[in-house]
């Protein structure tokens, strides 16, 4: 276990392969959470937290399915832990943090169809991370999209309220826009892979 | 049940992509090239339509609270099953499409309709719903794979046509990359979201002209 792999494995998720940017995963909350600034900050910190719990607990279920010659099972497995996962952060959440339950709403539940916390899973077992590297890649992953989601939700801010735009781009199709002009600065950061 | 209503719902007026802004993951990430779409898009179709009629026939058996766990199970099932088949038959689109195909158990579209759909209706009229929201999602990602196949490197229908070398119509080295890369696919996805509200807003004005 050495520093540097974790330093390249945080870099790489938060900037060279970002979920949102690079991946393309985790779209549509990201497009439908990004209209406040608020919200998105809570989405982040909710998403950044299911996908670090994420990656630690179906790194064992990983195990448990291999010991048992179960490796077919993978997707059920996992799909069914984050089920639950997020049900019980809601339930904790619901008791003990009242405000920010009540800030995220519906779009707590949804985190389970976000395709970055499955995906985050899948990708562990992929790329046949230990325990420490897939809890970083979970954790830091979380943080590019919250980096993400966050600079999209200011440029949104600012385009919902005054921005001019051609009537058939208003909306929608102009956010996407401005989300691939994100995209393409972030493509800048692919001479990033030092340590690979 | 009407079916053209349905296909018209599907394809126009309620497609999955273009108006309910669901499933974008995949409709960016993985049209490269054609064979990709249609392969997704097929895979889509299949575990929609299959998730739909098990979902209605238990509709009256899953109890209400934990409806969404249960959805979830069935449709992660069928996904397994789709992935496995391809891992087999064509080990071409399993790496090309790679993550996305376990992914399909969280793409919205499929507990979208379970949702709104196949949890409320009959077995027909869910099956023919799956088959209708599964062809408008192909069709989007048949569209988006052409436009960006095309302006990225020169070529159309890459592994499905010409013994899976694509026809080639203009030569690889003037295409874009650019398109290819994630920008690309955001741009491309704006741009016909752009066009789908034009012409609704057109089809739209004329309806109140005409009358």
């Amino acid at each position: 276990m050495d520093l540097t792999s974790i330093f390249s494995i945080s870099l790489g998720a938060i900037l060279v392969q970002n979920f949102i940017f690079s991946q393309f995963l985790g779209l549509c909350p990201f497009m439908g959470v990004s209209t406040k600034m608020d919200t998105a900050v809570g989405m982040g910190i909710a998403v950044t937290f299911v996908m670090g719990v994420a990656s630690a607990v179906c790194y064992g279920v990983d195990l448990l399915l291999v010991h048992f010659d179960l490796a077919y099972m993978q997707t059920v497995a996992y799909i069914l832990v984050i089920a639950s996962l997020v049900q019980f952060i809601e339930m904790f959440m619901k008791k003990t943090m009242r405000s920010l339950y009540e800030a995220l709403g519906i779009y707590l539940p949804l985190i389970t169809t976000n395709c970055a916390v499955l995906g985050v899973a899948l990708l562990n077992t992929q790329n046949g991370y230990n325990f420490i590297e897939s809890v970083v890649y979970g954790v830091t992953g979380g943080l590019g999209f919250m980096l993400a989601i966050v600079l999209f939700a200011s440029v949104r801010e600012r385009l919902d309220a005054t921005a001019e735009c051609p009537k058939a781009f208003e909306g929608f199709p102009i956010a996407l826009m401005s989300a691939g002009l994100i995209a393409l600065a972030f493509m800048g950061f692919s001479g990033l892979d030092v340590f690979k | 049940m009407n079916f053209k209503t349905q296909l018209k719902e599907g394809i126009i007026t309620q497609n999955p992509v273009l108006i309910q802004n669901i499933g974008l993951c995949s409709t960016m990430a993985i049209t490269t090239d054609l064979f990709n779409g249609i392969g997704m898009g097929i895979s889509v179709l299949i575990i929609l339509t299959c998730s739909n009629i098990v979902i209605s026939l238990l509709r009256k058996v899953i109890p209400n609270e934990i409806r969404i766990a249960a959805f979830v199970v069935i449709i992660a099932g069928f996904v397994t099953m789709v992935d496995l088949l391809i891992q087999a038959f064509l080990p071409d689109l399993s790496s090309s499409l790679g993550v996305f195909i376990p992914l399909i158990v969280v793409n919205c579209i499929i507990l979208g309709r379970a949702e709104a759909f196949s949890y409320k209706n009959g077995v027909l009229a869910s099956t023919v719903d799956g088959i209708c929201q599964g062809i408008g999602y192909t069709l989007v990602l048949v569209a988006m794979s052409v436009i960006r196949e095309f302006l990225g490197s020169g070529s159309f229908g890459g592994g499905v046509f010409n013994g899976g070398a694509g026809f080639q119509i203009f030569p690889a080295d003037y295409g874009a990359v650019l398109v290819i890369l994630p920008f690309g696919g955001f741009i491309t996805l704006a741009c016909l979201f752009a066009l789908v509200q034009w012409a609704l807003k057109r089809a739209e004005n004329k309806k109140k002209e005409a009358k």
